[in-house]
């Protein structure tokens, strides 16, 4: 029965449908199988993660407020059940936070909540499928996941050298990951990376076998929402990438201990060997943290231009250079090992390549809203803060790039505020824009406009005081990774810290404005955003039903690749 | 159309841009010359800073805290300033090339957003344009940020093979080796020493009016006005030795032998850090070069019982015993380390 969407949208309003029986309690949640459940329990996760993070650089950005050591040797304390640590152990602890805020960050909120989180929501929904094609693997990713997680939170807990806990950077660089680090902490840490990063390829190869092999039918490639385009080139990087990973930290396994040497040379191994492999995973990530950030935006600009995405195949394609070169530039973390002349010139130039589809898309952007009717709804807001903030930490991208400008940047705070920049700013707000915009279609309440335009700029004027002063502190030439610094340092080192208090802040409306949309929130109707919002997710109730699209779909001849759900033109 | 024609004025600017760089871009030349008459300069102030280290029968006195150039500023925004031919280079591509084009990029998307959300917002603009193609706009900004990246890589390029030149075969050679968590100099081609570098106490930095955190007990001596050969290597994990000042960071990796050349223009001290995590004190091994006259570097060769040219015999004591014990810089904390074999790190290199 060829049935379009917008008879569909009716169908799916009678609430109490077979379709909508839900499991009991614990078998909806520890045994699900539902990509919706599985996505919520990302989400959740994500947040949960992302706190403990959050509080961690809290008492980085602390312990960096003024020279000297302030807090370590109290935080020490307390974690080692009271009794006083001696000082190498708490400068150790120092290395524990930051190891286990970059791992935190980047495996267990960016990409829990990008891929597992909205990926798992949106990307069935808008492509019309009933589900996942694999949801039992679904769920195992979600579980491997946690496990992971569990396992990171074990490690600093465990004798790793010097002190507790695992001090070697998520980097994980040998030989201080491996000779430099006894004790099984670092071990519990890379284990973490290995379940990690399993979930991370089974949720890949599901998020494939959807995408190709489950849209509705008339849903061509060139047909697919942004987002999922995102999606699915990040999948195939995870895929291409994590197994590299898998393979250099087992290496890092055997050497630590079974007597290999991968990466010793006193048995003929290289430290730089792990390097290579590290960054082949490592550059690649850093597209798989934000790429469906670029999808979400895509989503949202549109829908609040009232436009179609200006140059869709441009914005598809853009994506797919992005992951293609992203393989092929990993040596720019890596320009002053002692690198050869010929390959650092190589490196630059393939680096400086990127800046070019990441130019198109923040320009298609901008086109998409030229000519448009802009409604300054809190996606928007947010989506518009991310242009501008990813804008700035691509250019200092682009100073990075250059090999010989590295060997005084690199390694220092100019890379802190670049990384934070595109990550921190760039993915997060795409998140948080993400979250406002989906959150009532999710959760079927809506949340606090002004609540969520006042977490936006307390959001962005305290990570922007936090990260602008680090490009300062960079190019004085303050190193990264250090607890202590020379007083030179102090001014924009205590400004950086206050920023992080305003930030914190704006992470408390964030909850208030979740909890007023649970006590107080209106009723979200199916289509909230109004006449912007075509793709096929807005064609489904808020909360969609437990199971949806029983009947698939169709999309039509007259569907462009931004409008799934509009009626045929009167006059075809 | 609008948008085509917003782009094409741009594009006047761009080329007026393109323009000034290309111009920039001709005294590049210019540059190497340039240190050499500073240099000139820069000795004879350094004559007299230098001259009670003359005086002293030991031949040799530390430069004090007046000689300080290379080190951080409070409050500063920019890089340190530069004290080598390629820091001088490096310093002027950032400042010249990329930091315009990158300022420029921001306040073009800046503009761009805010023009967006004046004219194109609800009330100004009720219904909106169905435009979602203009192939002559997408070939622009494909095109411009390729020419950009062009303008770029001309100086990049420049500057890394400048990097790469290697020191003359009769540089004076000095090994750097990283230890957990100090440095260490050896001079080979000077009885092959080595100099054992902790973080000077704080009180104790303070009380020399050096800078605390930066300071150290022995610092690296160099030669200045000359190339010299600057090999790095790790003993246990990986370090990386880096001053700010001289636009110079080359990791020291266990197992390898980085190179390459170092040049210092003006006597002074410049501070570094160690620049790649490596346990628990990676923050407190800092790099504190002395570059000082030739003379006056023989001198201290001398007094840490090296030799110069001639001298050959003088050197067999240096080899075998010890110069410097090593010994933490931190209170309280246990001995820095083993002590390096003063025999073995040179001597196949």
């Amino acid at each position: 029965m060829a049935t379009t969407a917008d008879t569909f949208q009716a169908h799916t309003e009678e609430h109490h449908h077979d379709a909508d029986h839900k499991p009991a309690f614990f078998a909806r949640w520890f045994m699900s199988t539902n990509h919706k459940d599985i996505g919520t329990l990302y989400l959740i996760f994500a947040i949960f993660a992302g706190v403990i993070g959050g509080a961690i650089s809290g008492l980085m950005r602390e312990e960096l407020r003024e020279p000297g050591i302030q807090i370590l040797g109290t935080v020490a304390m307390w974690l080692n059940g009271g009794t006083a640590v001696d000082f190498d152990q708490q400068l150790h602890l120092w290395n524990v936070l930051i190891t286990a805020h970059g791992m935190i960050m980047v495996f267990f909120l960016v990409m829990p909540a990008m891929i597992g989180g909205f990926g798992n929501w949106f990307v069935p929904l808008m492509i019309g499928a009933p589900d996942m094609a694999f949801p039992r693997m679904n769920n195992v990713s979600f579980w491997l996941t946690v496990a992971g997680f569990t396992s990171l939170m074990i490690s600093p807990f465990m004798p790793g050298g010097t002190g507790n806990g695992a001090g070697t950077g998520w980097t994980v660089y040998a030989p201080l990951s491996t000779s430099g680090s006894q004790g099984p902490a670092v071990d519990f840490a890379i284990f973490s990376l290995h379940l990690a990063g399993a979930a991370s390829i089974m949720g890949a190869i599901n998020f494939i076998t959807t995408i190709f092999n489950m849209r509705a039918p008339g849903m061509t490639l060139h047909k697919m929402p942004l987002f999922v385009w995102s999606v699915l080139v990040t999948a195939f990087l995870l895929l291409l990438a994590l197994p590299v990973l898998a393979a250099a930290i087992t290496m890092l396994i055997t050497d630590r201990n079974f007597g290999t040497t991968f990466f010793d040379p006193a048995g003929g191994g290289d430290p730089i060997l792990y390097q290579h492999l590290f960054w082949f995973f490592g550059h690649p990530e850093v597209y798989i943290m934000i790429l469906p950030g670029f999808g979400m935006i895509s989503q949202i600009v549109s829908t609040f231009s009232k436009k179609p995405v200006f140059g869709y195949l441009g914005m598809a394609y853009a994506m797919v250079a992005i992951g293609v070169v992203g393989f092929i530039v990993w040596a720019h973390h890596m320009y002053t090992v002692g690198l050869d002349v010929n390959t650092k010139m190589y490196f630059t130039a393939a680096t400086m390549v990127i800046a070019v589809p990441t130019g198109i898309k923040i320009f298609s952007w901008i086109a998409t809203m030229w000519g448009g009717s802009l409604e300054f709804k809190s996606p928007m807001v947010w989506a518009l803060g991310f242009i501008f903030l990813f804008t700035v930490g691509g250019v200092t991208g682009v100073v990075l790039a250059n090999g010989g400008i590295d060997d005084n940047l690199h390694d220092t705070y100019y890379v802190v505020a670049h990384f934070h920049y595109v990550l921190s700013l760039g993915a997060v707000t795409s998140l948080f824009a993400g979250f406002y915009y989906w959150f009532p279609k999710m959760s079927g309440r809506m949340h606090s406009e002004l609540l969520a335009h006042i977490h936006f700029w307390v959001f962005f004027i305290g990570v922007n005081l936090i990260f602008f002063p680090m490009h300062f502190l960079g190019m004085d030439g303050m190193p990264r990774r250090i607890p202590d610094y020379t007083p030179a340092f102090t001014y924009w080192n205590h400004l950086a810290t206050v920023g992080y208090e305003i930030m914190a802040v704006s992470v408390v409306i964030f909850f208030i404005n979740i909890i007023y949309a649970f006590v107080a929130g209106k009723k979200a109707p199916a289509n909230y955003w109004g006449e912007g919002a075509t793709t096929l997710e807005w064609s489904l109730s808020s909360p969609p039903p437990f199971h949806q699209f029983e009947t698939l779909p169709v999309i039509e001849d007259h569907h462009s690749a931004d409008n799934h759900i509009g009626p045929a033109p009167a006059h075809a | 159309m609008r948008i085509g024609d917003y782009a094409r004025k741009r594009l006047h600017i761009l080329s007026f841009l393109f323009a000034v760089f290309a111009m920039l871009a001709v005294p590049q030349a210019g540059f190497a010359q340039e240190p050499a008459a500073a240099q000139v300069s820069a000795d004879a102030t350094a004559a007299d800073a230098t001259a009670p280290a003359e005086a002293s029968t030991d031949g040799y006195t530390p430069l004090g805290p007046d000689m300080i150039k290379g080190q951080p500023h409070p409050g500063a925004i920019t890089f340190q300033k530069q004290y080598s031919p390629n820091g001088e280079y490096a310093l002027w591509m950032h400042d010249a090339v990329l930091l315009p084009i990158i300022t420029a990029i921001v306040i073009f998307v800046l503009i761009l957003l805010l023009v967006v959300m004046a004219r194109y917002n609800k009330r100004a603009n009720p219904v909106a344009s169905k435009t979602s193609h203009n192939t002559l706009i997408e070939v622009i900004w494909t095109g411009l940020p390729v020419l950009i990246l062009v303008i770029i890589a001309v100086p990049s390029i420049t500057l890394l093979s400048r990097q790469y030149k290697s020191a003359p075969k009769d540089a004076l050679t000095i090994k750097v080796t990283g230890y957990q968590w100090y440095w260490g100099y050896t001079y080979p081609d000077n009885g092959g020493f080595e100099v054992i570098s902790n973080m000077m106490p704080d009180e104790e930095a303070v009380e020399k009016g050096l800078p605390p955190q930066l300071a150290v007990d022995h610092r690296m001596v160099v030669p200045v006005g000359e190339p010299i050969r600057l090999q790095t290597t790790g003993a246990d994990v990986i370090h990386s030795f880096s001053v700010p000042s001289l636009w110079f960071k080359l990791d020291a990796v266990p197992g390898r032998l980085n190179e390459k050349e170092f040049y210092v223009e003006e006597p002074g001290i410049y501070y570094g850090q160690c620049s790649e995590l490596c346990g628990a004190r990676h923050g407190y091994m800092p790099i504190s070069v002395e570059a000082v006259p030739r003379p006056q570097f023989e001198a201290w060769v001398r007094s840490q019982g090296g030799t110069v040219g001639g001298d050959a015999d003088a050197g067999e004591s240096a080899t075998t015993t010890p110069l410097i014990a090593p010994d933490s810089a931190i209170e309280g904390a246990p001995a820095a380390g083993p002590e390096p074999d003063p025999a073995t790190p040179d001597t196949d290199v």
